[in-house]
């Protein structure tokens, strides 16, 4: 009995000396030489040092996993930035802007009622599986979309972008789509629509090979196959997603890049740490603590992203007393945005003044902004039957997660509560996660007041003012539950007018209407920062926040 | 010895069925219809009748939890709302990636721990002596999160000696098989990636495992000075044995019951509360899986996550009640 336990006992010392003096060997040898201390920096040397100038390999690392890879069925940010590089859609913007460019379609006609599009479709272009593009594809495609039964969705989907942009089932702005030959396309629509083209150019409009779909039916969202630059390798969950170069992408000379790795690193500070230290080459949502250092070390570069965002503290309008427009206009002027961006965004960022970002046609710049006035405020308050500030306490909903336009929104908030509490009104915070945040403030039943905000899709003012402050954005992105019928009528005659110019001015109008009563308090537009290493050319940020890798490469 | 054995493991079965239990419960102690909760709001009336009659949510209690546990038994762990892949398959590599890092932080927080608590009772009240207990002070109240970073900043950033973040050079992957890294590297003879994937391993063990080492270097200490009390090893010493071999030997014999129990407990709690270490440093383990299905609300997911968590906790109970018994002949189970 003894014996044994002695055998173990001097079994376990044995290896814990053994070990530690393994751990002290290595570290003698990570200590030991520059030498030794070079060869151990495998990560950066392995990725520059043999091939100074030729590095073929993007390794980007982001916040976050995607959630599915058929851009159809979902409508969040990571998602559509791998489908970017998979699928191409019949139009594209402009790289760095949100300008319509030809794509799949090379050219189109337009109906003089503006009811018909009839695209000429590129010829010789093939799926990453080898089937031909052509006209079938993009019916079968649209069909998928438009059609509630169709075979080709799957337990649990919803293509929520296509029902946004093209009208849910019932009120469909595409009455069909056509074959007209092997690459002619003819798109009927009920009634016109203006940003027609600007929405056909969306990502999530990306045509995917309908072989594919059939073939792998529900688990084309884990292996998608399309037309575009990079052909989809592998995804581990939670870790990285491999792309490589399609070799007979149609546009010439494109990809640059052999291979694209995107990696998932959730904390923003480890994120920038392994740029630094050579491990991946490209980041999104530098925190603004690190700008500091971005801008000092000279083998990184800054780049910035296009403000096309709004940031806002939204109204619960279903429940008293901020129903009342006085009430909200009283508390639009008790937020120092200023101050907020000079704390909290390092001052990547703007006031917000409107709930659309200056850069989109169609902004209002004769509103002039509630000021920061605490004592207007409190006058305002009193003017609404408040003189001793609002009675009770209000629930304050402040994002847990981190977003491009809000890097920290509970911060952002306590900075409000403290504000807010100088006029007399009193506002706990809450940030439940971030799914349960969503449905909340979708039911509206928690919440009085909320933060949020939105980066636009496309170039089109309607996808920031119909999507968030239309009465038939409830139960949606409308979370305020706010419902003004004038607006409303505004926004449904801009959809259909098909001259910019007319459009632009009903845009103001809505911009007007929205000031006065005062749905939201805007807080800011941020420009959004991403770090690259000082090599790195070639990538153009857009202000959707989806890019093309492909005409990435490395000096 | 042996019926030890055979009575500590018939006391899991009650253990076990308990755990069914619970996770089982998850989903109906959730208010509201389970299919709406499974599958979201917008689900069609449709799909949920689907899903019930799948689930068999239409039958009784009872015999919905025989089904759970039936399937269990046949090795079915149920499929993934949001990926529709069976959870079975989709776990395995996050539990790997899990397993090796909790493996490499206990092996760090063992050797340093057990080392620096024997020699700092060895040596009561000398500097040595203060100076550990003061680290493992430090170490106890230290956050994750706050360690992690300044490992990254220290040792890769300025030192550039240590990757930052996962388990693997991705510009030069590894053919995984087993999915523990470093026991595919060692089957493939891949000795330079053997090295990669030990240092990618480093930093995030020494995250994770700073807790424990400290834990068990207190521990150790208190118990190991206990022991060296006695007259045994009065005795020991007295009869002119070397200083090391009375501490290593006879004293360390004795104090490392109640050591062990520590690690036992640690272990488990290491398993489950990895996901800091594994945000920090970008670890595709079984914490952020798990963190990602409550995000995404995939029960199914969750449930068997916790499952695997608890069976594994208990398991390594069991390893340490063994390991009494098997250091100390006269520990029984009564």
């Amino acid at each position: 009995m003894n014996k044994s336990t002695g055998k173990l006992l001097s079994l376990m010392l044995g290896m814990t000396l053994l070990l530690s003096a393994c751990g002290g060997g290595s570290s003698n040898n990570a200590s030991g030489g520059s030498d030794n201390a070079g060869a151990s920096d495998q990560p950066s040397s392995s990725a520059s040092a043999p091939s100074e100038s030729t590095q073929d390999t993007l390794i980007l690392g982001r916040g976050g996993d995607s959630v599915s890879l058929d851009g159809s069925i979902v409508t969040d940010g990571e998602s559509l930035k791998i489908v970017h590089q998979v699928f191409d859609s019949l139009l594209e913007y402009k790289e760095g802007t949100t300008e319509v460019e030809p794509a799949l379609a090379e050219k189109w006609e337009i109906s003089a009622d503006g009811l018909t599009y009839t695209f000429t479709l590129r010829q010789g272009v093939k799926f990453h599986d080898g089937t031909d593009f052509n006209a079938d594809a993009v019916v079968f495609n649209f069909n998928r979309w438009s059609d509630p039964n169709s075979e080709y969705k799957f337990e649990g989907d919803s293509f929520d972008y296509y029902d946004s942009m093209f009208g849910p089932d019932g009120a469909r702005v595409i009455k069909n789509v056509t074959a007209k030959d092997d690459h002619t396309v003819v798109f009927t629509l009920n009634q016109p629509q203006a940003p027609f083209l600007q929405n056909l150019a969306m990502t999530c409009f990306g045509i995917a090979s309908p072989a594919a779909i059939k073939e792998k039916k529900e688990n084309f969202k884990n292996e998608p196959v399309g037309t575009g630059p990079f052909v989809f390798k592998e995804w581990k969950r939670n870790d990285s997603i491999t792309l490589e170069k399609n070799p007979n992408y149609w546009k010439e000379g494109l990809p640059k890049l052999n291979k694209v790795i995107v990696r998932s690193i959730p904390d923003n500070s480890a994120r920038f740490n392994a740029l630094q230290n050579g491990e991946i080459d490209l980041m999104e949502d530098v925190n603004p603590d690190d700008l500091t250092l971005l801008e000092a070390n000279t083998s990184l570069q800054k780049i910035e992203r296009p403000p096309f965002n709004v940031a806002y503290i939204g109204f619960n309008t279903k429940k008293k007393p901020f129903d009342d427009p006085k009430v909200r206009v009283a508390l639009n002027y008790a937020v120092n945005k200023q101050g907020l961006i000079d704390a909290f965004f390092a001052g990547q960022a703007k006031p917000a003044v409107n709930p659309m970002p200056p850069t989109l046609w169609g902004y209002n710049d004769q509103i002039q902004d509630y000021t920061y006035d605490l004592d207007k405020a409190k006058q305002l308050l009193s003017d609404a039957g408040y003189p001793d500030g609002l009675p009770g306490e209000y629930t304050f909903y402040a994002m847990p997660v981190s977003r491009p336009y809000m890097p920290d929104g509970k911060k952002v908030a306590e900075a409000i509560q403290a504000d807010f509490a100088k006029i007399g009104v009193k506002v706990n915070i809450e940030s439940p996660e971030w799914a349960t945040y969503l449905d909340d403030t979708k039911a509206g039943e928690k919440d009085d007041l909320y933060m949020l905000g939105w980066t636009g899709d496309n170039g089109d003012p309607d996808n920031f003012i119909y999507t968030l402050l239309d009465k038939d954005a409830i139960p949606g992105n409308n979370r305020g539950f706010y419902v003004n019928e004038n607006l409303h009528n505004i926004l449904v005659e801009a959809q259909k007018e098909i001259d910019q110019n007319k459009r632009s001015d009903l845009y103001k109008q809505a911009q007007t209407i929205i000031h006065d009563d005062a749905p939201w308090i805007p807080l800011v537009y941020t420009t959004p920062i991403l770090a690259a290493k000082a090599n790195l050319k070639g990538f153009i940020p857009n202000p959707t926040g989806t890019e093309y890798y492909s005409s990435v490469y490395f000096e | 010895m042996n019926s030890y054995v055979l009575k500590r493991i018939f006391v899991l079965i009650p253990v076990l069925v308990g755990m069914t239990l619970i996770v089982f419960s998850i989903i109906h102690a959730i208010p509201g219809d389970p299919a709406e909760t499974i599958l979201g709001q917008k689900a069609t009336e449709q799909s949920k009748e689907a899903l019930r009659e799948q689930l068999g949510l239409d039958k009784p209690w009872l015999q919905q939890y025989f089904m759970y546990v039936g399937d269990l038994l046949k090795g079915d762990l149920g499929e993934s709302i949001r990926t529709k892949v069976p959870i079975a398959k989709e776990i395995t590599p996050y539990l790997a990636a899990t397993l090796e890092l909790t493996f490499t932080a206990m092996l760090f927080a063992l050797i340093i721990g057990i080392n620096a608590g024997i020699l700092s009772a060895w040596k009561q009240n000398s500097w040595f002596d203060y100076a550990a207990m003061l680290l493992a002070l430090i170490g106890i109240s230290m956050p994750i999160f706050w360690l992690g970073l300044m490992e990254q900043w220290l040792f890769s950033i300025k030192l550039h000696w240590l990757p930052s973040i996962g388990r693997m050079d991705q510009r030069n992957p590894l053919e995984t098989q087993t999915g523990l890294y470093v026991l595919d590297a060692i089957i493939q003879g891949k000795w330079d990636q053997l090295w990669i994937v030990i240092k990618h391993l480093i930093l995030p063990s020494i995250a994770l495992g700073t807790i424990p080492m400290a834990v068990i270097a207190r521990m150790t200490r208190s118990s190991m000075l206990e022991v060296m009390k006695s007259d045994y090893i009065r005795t020991a010493r007295s009869k002119g044995l070397p200083q090391f071999l009375v501490v290593y030997k006879h004293a360390l014999k004795n104090a490392f019951i109640p050591v062990l129990t520590v690690v036992g407990l640690q272990t488990g709690s290491l398993l489950g509360g990895a996901v800091l270490t594994e945000t920090i440093f970008a670890w595709p383990g079984v914490g952020r899986y798990l963190y990602d299905a409550i995000s995404y609300r995939d029960y199914p997911v969750i449930q068997t996550g916790i499952l695997i968590i608890a069976f594994i906790f208990v398991v390594i109970n069991l390893i340490v009640d063994l390991l009494y018994a098997a250091i100390d002949r006269r520990i029984k189970y009564r």
